[in-house]
């Protein structure tokens, strides 16, 4: 590891701050009409609205997933939610200078490099508050190159064509449970377009933050990288400590033509609850993409630290000859969080290549799933699968599983699938004590070279936070 | 340095140390030694900290201070160091982070600021000569995958770099060929100074043909049963341990 890991200096959840803004928002309850006043609310064209209804009509005959994952959670009472929130402010955003300074002192404290000056350090960002994208960075010296970066309700005003033809593609409206729901009702998020050829310059970066109390967040990122192109993502995400659950459920639908590459990394880090276990985020999210073109590649890193609950299985469809999937992931649980969490790599094209590295790490009395697909469909000859699925465990509470599911369905392919459970040792703990480190620091050594092969895949930046993120996870899970 | 007074320990249910006395000073090198299960290594492990062991009585002052009222990483930072008989695998953490969390963990203890990687890198050159090493150790994970030899040598290394006031050798020298025993020992030997204390457990002489102690002492059922000069090692080599344990019960015969 390149970067000492610091010394840890907050104690608790430190993004549990609520913000004293105006909010725009809707009452609470979801029908016809909250989807239409969303719709309207954002001005949005016929077409979408009636793509949105036909989500929500589909949404009402299923069923919220309870039989299948290993997780325990009240059902959510979907008519107290708001599903519509947004800061207050006189007129539509022209620029940084239009936000309010409240908003951006929020993004300064978490740390988010949101004004231009920060330009040297290579991030773009798009900050989606509540619901609602307040300011996109970087825009207009991105646009040189003709790529697009901004939120989801800008890209449908101005680039409806693109929205339109894309939307939905890789994650249809009647996906599962929670991509209805988010198609129904999303309000925004990011929308990334990069065209043939082009290279993105920056790290494109979007950070997440729910603050109003019982709004759900339904964000909506497409991010399309045409041939040939390169972009690099990066989703930071915090929530404010309240004592209720906060749903969160979103949908990022990903999409590479010929020869293009997206790399998309997460840094989740919502609100988890409580030591009893109370509040805390659900994260319901689907995210997937689909390698469209040959010799594309897409490929998925997360760190998920949060939220009490986390659904998620961010996957690649691998249509395309030659075509990569990557997935790469560290999911933690303390307290009484719950992640049932991996991913789907679905081979159609020939040659296609997938390589899954899961890190599982459960303490206090949380519950960690690895829940897997690699699925191989008879044309696509020549395929190939190596999984790697370990599991940490860290005191005598908590549990990981496993539920690798395999099927291949031509004899030129091949797939290798390696599992391990360890404990964290006494004597490895002991060891570095011995060498001066105390106990926490020793266990943030022992995890962080633990999950070296995922964090290394991490940019820069975000490898040291979340090296970081980690040691405060898992303070105190050891006594 | 070091008064060990009386001390009595227990793995579990088990009485293991049953009235140790021992007295380091600076510069002396002590070597342990006595027979499997004789409870040499569980001293070893008592006054680093382990967790496994319980002391039910008696006292270690070690410059001044109450070592047992301690944390293991309090101990380390005050100058006690282990070289382990069995050094544990960090899987993913390199050799060199690893040492130089060390390394800054005992300054910042000391109120010095921590070294930066570049000051690191030279500073582990240097003692990289101590166990003849190159630097091509420094970016594999903690003893992973490490040979016998090996992880003994890099515990050797991390007492060059970390260089403690008093160093307890936890049987360094089995599973090493003569090749690396020579190496350790050597190593070991450049560490000596006045201002440092060694404590060798030892099952064999032979570590002590490379490393001369000042003083030997012999372990049997938890006790020191015989102390002595060098000598003694080597009448040790001739006699056995059953030499020892008949010499002691006859001592405790005449006692009583």
């Amino acid at each position: 590891m390149s970067s000492q890991v610091e010394t840890l200096v907050n104690k608790e959840y430190k993004h549990g701050w609520v913000t004293d803004i105006e909010s725009d928002v809707a009452p609470p309850g979801l029908s016809e009409d909250i989807v239409r006043l969303i719709s309207a609310k954002k001005r949005e064209p016929a077409w979408l609205l009636a793509w949105r209804l036909k989500a929500y009509r589909g949404w009402l005959k299923m069923l919220e997933p309870h039989s299948w994952p290993n997780i325990r959670y009240t059902p959510v009472d979907y008519q107290s939610i708001s599903y519509y929130s947004a800061p207050r402010t006189a007129k539509p955003l022209g620029s940084l200078d239009d936000v309010d300074p409240k908003l951006l002192e929020t993004y300064k404290k978490l740390g988010i490099p949101l004004s231009e000056q920060k330009i040297l350090a290579g991030v773009a960002v798009d900050a989606i508050f509540d619901s609602v994208s307040v300011g996109t960075t970087y825009k207009a010296k991105l646009a040189e190159q003709g790529i697009i970066f901004c939120s989801f309700g800008e890209a449908v005003q101005e680039h409806p064509e693109l929205v339109r033809k894309y939307l939905g593609s890789v994650v249809p409206a009647s996906d599962n449970f929670f991509a209805a729901l988010n198609a129904a009702v999303f309000s925004d998020g990011s929308f990334v377009y990069v065209p043939k050829g082009v290279r993105c310059p920056l790290e494109l970066s979007t950070y997440f933050r729910i603050n109003s109390a019982s709004t759900g967040q339904f964000e909506r990122t497409l991010i399309v990288a045409d041939e040939g192109a390169y972009v690099s993502y990066l989703e930071g995400c915090t929530a404010p400590k309240r004592d209720e659950n906060q749903l969160h459920a979103a949908v990022v639908e990903l999409v590479a033509l010929e020869g293009a590459t997206i790399k998309y990394s997460t840094v989740q880090n919502w609100y988890a609850g409580d030591e009893q276990g109370k509040g805390g985020i659900y994260n319901f999210v689907t995210k997937r993409g689909k390698c469209a073109g040959n010799r594309s590649k897409i490929s998925w890193t997360q760190v998920e630290t949060g939220s009490a609950i986390t659904w998620k299985y961010p996957s690649v469809i691998l249509q395309g000859d030659d075509t990569v999937g990557e997935f790469y992931s560290v999911a933690v649980v303390n307290g009484h969080q719950q992640a049932d969490t991996g991913t789907k790599m679905i081979h159609m094209g020939r040659n296609s290549r997938s390589t899954i590295v899961s890190k599982g790490i459960s303490a206090g009395q949380g519950q960690n799933s690895y829940r897997g697909l690699v699925k191989v469909l008879p044309k696509a000859a020549g395929s190939r699968n190596y999984t790697q699925c370990d599991s940490m465990l860290i005191g005598n509470r908590c549990g990981a599983h496993t539920f690798p599911y395999i099927d291949v369905q031509n004899s030129t392919s091949s797939t290798e699938h390696e599992a391990s459970t360890s404990k964290i040792g006494e004597d490895q703990i002991f060891y570095l004590k011995q060498r001066g480190l105390n106990t926490e620091n020793a266990i943030s050594m022992i995890v962080n070279g633990f999950c070296k092969e995922v964090f290394q895949e991490l940019p820069m930046e975000f490898a040291v936070e979340a090296q970081k993120l980690l040691g405060i996870s898992l303070e105190g899970s050891v006594g | 340095m070091l008064e060990i007074r009386d001390l009595r320990a227990t793995a579990g249910d088990i009485e293991i140390l049953k009235g140790i006395n021992l007295t380091v000073n600076r510069g002396e090198v002590h070597a342990l030694m006595g027979p499997n299960g004789s409870g040499k290594s569980t001293l070893a492990q008592v006054l680093a900290g382990h967790p496994s062991y319980q002391v039910t009585s008696g006292s270690v002052i070690y410059e001044g201070q109450d070592l047992l009222d301690m944390e293991p990483e309090e101990r380390a930072q005050a100058g006690v160091f282990l070289a382990f008989q069995y050094p544990v695998e960090i899987p993913g953490v390199s050799n060199a982070y690893f040492l130089r969390a060390a390394y800054n963990e005992i300054r910042k203890s000391k109120g010095l600021e921590e070294i930066d990687s570049m000051d690191f890198i030279d500073l582990l050159e240097e003692k990289l000569k101590v166990v003849e090493w190159g630097p091509e150790i420094m970016s594999r994970a903690v003893n992973s995958g490490f040979s016998g030899g090996e992880k003994k040598r890099n515990e050797i290394l991390q007492l060059a770099l970390l260089e403690p006031k008093l160093a307890i050798l936890d049987e360094t020298d089995s599973g090493l060929d003569i090749d690396a025993l020579r190496i350790v020992a050597a190593g070991v030997n450049k560490l000596r100074s006045p201002d440092r204390a060694f404590v060798v457990v030892t099952h064999y002489q032979r570590l002590l043909n490379y490393i001369v102690p000042d003083f030997v002492h012999v372990l049997s059922n938890g006790r020191i049963a015989m102390s002595g000069g060098k000598d003694l090692a080597h009448e040790l080599e001739a006699k056995g341990y059953e030499w020892v344990e008949a010499a002691s019960a006859a001592a405790a015969g005449a006692g009583a």
